[in-house]
C-alpha cells in the first residue's frame, strides 16, 4: 500500500470527524504546549539569569565576615564583624591572582538634594569597584585613588538616585547632603537595572570607602571586600589565595578556623541555574503528565474509530488488504492526529510563552531542537498509544467483521 | 484445469461446547465462464461455501483448488493475497465507504494490489462504472446514490482487479423486484462477456437466473442441475 494513498485515507477518516478529532488533538495541544512553553520561558529565564550574575560584576570573590556564635547561640552571618580596611591593603598588595579588589561599607540614610530627598544605601568603595562591577559613569567622573586618600566628600550617584533627586537636571557639581554630611555629586553610573532578587542595583549612592567609613559609619567596620580574579581559570586559585592571606592578615592559628568566608560567582551561577532546572524540570513532568493524558485520549478514540468502522474493515480484508495494512492504516491516523495535535502545540506553545514572557518580563528563547523534539515526540506517542488499536483492528475476523451491525 | 474444484471440503465450527458441521464433504467443479446460484435454507451452509470459496475462511478437512492453486492451507497473508487478485465480492449490505465518490470506492482494491497488475486505476475505474451503467455518477457519494446504483458500484469494485470469479452474496437481499432484476440483468450480461459468476441466495426466483443451481442442505449438496433455457 503506499504511503500517499495511506495519508489521503487517514485524512479523509480525520476530516470526516473534524470535531473529534480536534479533541482528540487536544491532549496532545495542551501538552506539546505546556512543554513549549515551559522550555522556551525556563530557557529565558536561565539566560536571564545568567545575564544577571554577569552583571554583578566579572570572576568576582566576595570575602563576607564569618558567623560567630556565643555559647551555641549562632548570630549569624557578619554578627562579628572582622573585615578592616588593612585586610584590603594586605590583599592589593600581595595577592598576584587578583586584578582589582574594593572595599564595600554600606551604610542607609536620608540624602537631600535641595527641596528632594530620598532614602537610599551608600556604599563606601575604592576606584576598583568600577572595574570589578564593570560599572562605568554615564555622566562626570568616579573618584581616583587620591580623592579616596584625601577622604574627599564626593558622591557618585546611581541612574535611579539621580532621577529622583536632580529630575530633568544635570547633577554633575551639586552639593547634597548624607546623613547631613555634605557632599559633592561628581559623576552619575550608567543603568544596571534590577539584580537576581528584583532589587533596583541602581538605587544606589558611591563614595570613597575612607570617607564613608570616617564620616557615614563607625570608623573601622567594612562590610565585605570585592574582588576581580586574573581570569575565569583563576577564580578558583585565587579563592585559595586569598583565603590564606586572610588567614594570614588576621593572625589566625593553624586550629582556628576561619573567621571570613569568600563566595565566588560560580558558586552564585550554579545555585541560580540549579534552581531554574529544577523549576524546568518539575514543569517539565506536568507536562509529561499531560502529554500522557493526551495520548490516552488519542488510543481511546481509535477504539471507538476502529469498532465504528468494522465492516470498512472487514471490507478492505475481503478485498485483498492483509492485516498488516489495516494495521499500518490505523497507526497512520494516530500519528496524523498526533503529529496535527503536535504542531498545534507548539504554535500554541510560543504563544502562550509570548504571553507569559509579556507579563513576567522574562525573554522567550526558541530552542530549534525543542521544536524538532517535540514534533517526533508527539509522532512516537501516536505509534506508541494508537498500536493497540491498530492491532485490534488487524486482528479483526474478515468474516465477522463483514456482517458486523 | 477446472476454475475450481472442491474435494471432500468439510467445516467444523466450534460454538462453546458444541461442534457445528456446516459443511459436510462437498465435492463441486466449476468451470470457467459459469454462472452459478448457490441456494438453500438458512442454516444450510451456504454462506460458509461462500466464505471458503472467497478465500475468507480456510475449509477444516478437504481441499480446495482455485485456478490450479491448492488454496486450502495457505497462511493469511497469501490468503489476502488471492482475494485482491482473482476475486471480487458482492454484498448484501453494498459495504461501500461513505463520504467517498463512487470512483474512489471502485478504485480501492487496486490499494491492494501489490503486484502492480493494474497500471491505470483511474482509467479502469472509469470503464468499470462504465460496464454498470453509471458512467454519470463518477463522483457521487454513496449517500447521493440509490440502493440499485450502490450496488452496481459495488459491482464495478468488484470487477476492478479483473477477478477469475465474482462472488455476489444476496446481491438483491436490500433491493426492491424490479432494481433486483436490473441487478441480475447486469450480472447476467457480466457472465455473456464471459466472466465467471457465483451468486449465493436463499431467494428461488434469484437463484433459478443463473445457468446453474446447487442446493445445499445440511452442509451437503442436494441438487445440482442445470436451469432451463426458459430462465423461469
Amino acid at each position: 500500500m503506499k504511503w500517499k494513498s495511506l495519508v489521503k485515507v487517514a485524512l479523509r477518516s480525520i476530516m470526516r470527524n473534524r470535531l473529534r478529532s480536534f479533541l482528540t488533538m487536544l491532549g496532545i495541544i495542551i501538552g506539546v504546549g505546556s512543554v513549549i512553553a515551559l522550555l522556551s520561558v525556563g530557557k529565558g529565564t536561565q539566560s536571564d539569569i545568567s545575564g544577571r550574575i554577569q552583571s554583578l560584576g566579572t570572576n568576582l570573590l566576595i570575602i563576607v565576615p564569618a558567623s560567630s556564635g556565643f555559647g551555641g547561640v549562632s548570630w549569624g552571618a557578619g554578627s562579628w564583624n572582622t573585615l578592616t580596611m588593612s585586610d584590603v591593603d594586605r590583599l592589593e598588595r600581595d595577592a598576584t591572582l587578583i586584578s582589582h579588589a574594593s572595599p564595600v561599607v554600606r551604610v542607609r540614610g536620608q540624602v537631600i538634594a535641595g527641596r528632594n530627598n530620598w532614602y537610599t544605601q551608600v556604599q563606601g568603595v575604592s576606584p576598583d569597584y568600577v572595574d570589578i562591577r564593570s560599572w562605568p559613569v554615564d555622566l562626570g567622573a568616579f573618584f581616583t585613588e587620591r580623592e579616596m586618600k584625601s577622604m574627599s566628600k564626593v558622591a557618585v550617584l546611581g541612574a535611579t538616585v539621580a532621577d529622583t533627586l536632580f529630575p530633568g537636571i544635570d547633577p554633575i557639581g551639586a552639593r547634597i547632603r548624607i546623613r547631613n554630611v555634605p557632599f559633592t555629586v561628581i559623576g552619575v553610573l550608567s543603568r544596571k537595572g534590577q539584580n537576581m532578587m528584583g532589587d533596583d542595583q541602581d538605587d544606589i549612592i558611591l563614595t570613597p570607602a575612607t570617607t564613608a567609613l570616617v564620616r557615614l559609619s563607625d570608623g573601622k567596620t567594612v562590610n565585605s571586600i570585592m574582588a576581580s580574579a586574573v581570569s575565569e581559570q583563576m577564580v578558583e586559585p585565587a579563592r585559595t589565595e586569598l583565603g590564606l592571606l586572610m588567614r594570614e592578615s588576621h593572625r589566625l592559628k593553624e586550629n582556628e578556623s576561619n573567621d571570613f568566608g569568600i563566595r565566588t560567582q560560580t558558586e552564585i551561577n550554579e545555585t541560580a541555574t540549579s534552581i531554574t532546572r529544577m523549576m524546568t524540570l518539575l514543569l517539565s513532568s506536568i507536562a509529561g503528565v499531560s502529554l500522557l493524558v493526551g495520548g490516552i485520549g488519542i488510543m481511546n478514540i481509535m477504539l471507538v474509530s476502529v469498532t465504528e468502522r468494522t465492516r470498512e474493515i472487514g471490507l478492505r480484508l475481503a478485498i485483498g488488504a492483509r492485516e498488516a495494512d489495516v494495521m499500518v492504516q490505523f497507526l497512520v491516523e494516530a500519528s496524523i492526529i498526533s503529529l496535527m495535535g503536535g504542531v498545534l502545540g507548539i504554535l500554541f506553545g510560543f504563544a502562550a510563552g509570548a504571553v507569559i514572557g509579556k507579563l513576567t518580563s522574562t525573554s522567550i528563547v526558541a530552542d530549534p531542537l525543542i521544536i524538532v523534539v517535540s514534533f517526533l515526540f508527539s509522532g512516537v506517542i501516536g505509534i506508541f498509544f494508537g498500536f493497540y488499536p491498530a492491532k485490534k483492528a488487524a486482528a479483526l475476523n474478515p468474516i465477522e467483521a463483514l456482517h458486523y451491525e | 484445469m477446472p476454475l475450481i474444484e472442491l474435494k471432500e471440503v468439510t467445516k467444523v465450527y466450534r460454538m462453546g461446547d458444541i461442534d457445528v458441521h456446516a459443511l459436510r464433504g462437498v465435492d463441486l467443479v466449476i468451470e470457467k465462464g459459469e454462472f452459478v446460484s448457490i441456494t438453500g435454507a438458512s442454516g444450510s451452509g451456504k454462506s460458509t461455501m461462500l466464505h471458503v470459496l472467497g478465500c475468507l475462511d480456510s475449509p477444516s478437512g478437504g481441499e480446495y483448488i482455485l485456478e490450479g492453486i491448492r488454496v486450502s492451507g495457505l497462511g493469511n497473508r497469501r490468503l489476502a493475497d488471492i482475494r485482491n487478485e482473482k476475486i471480487g465480492f458482492v454484498f448484501q449490505g453494498f459495504n461501500l465507504l461513505p463520504r467517498t465518490s463512487a470512483l474512489e470506492n471502485v478504485e480501492l482494491p487496486l490499494l491492494y494490489d501489490r503486484a502492480g497488475r493494474i497500471k491505470d486505476p483511474e482509467r479502469k475505474a472509469v470503464e468499470a462504472l462504465t460496464r454498470v451503467g453509471l458512467a454519470d455518477r463518477l463522483h457521487h457519494e454513496p449517500n447521493r446514490l440509490s440502493g440499485g446504483e450502490q450496488q452496481r458500484v459495488a459491482i464495478a469494485r468488484a470487477l476492478i482487479n479483473e477477478p477469475a470469479i465474482l462472488l455476489a452474496d444476496e446481491p438483491t437481499g436490500n433491493l426492491d423486484t424490479v432494481t433486483s432484476m436490473d441487478i441480475i440483468g447486469i450480472f447476467k450480461e457480466l457472465n455473456s462477456q464471459g466472466i465467471t459468476i457465483i451468486l449465493v441466495t436463499h431467494e428461488p426466483d434469484i437463484a433459478r437466473q443463473g445457468k446453474r443451481m446447487i442446493e445445499l442442505r445440511d452442509g451437503r449438496i442436494t441438487h445440482d442441475h442445470t436451469v432451463s433455457a426458459s430462465g423461469g
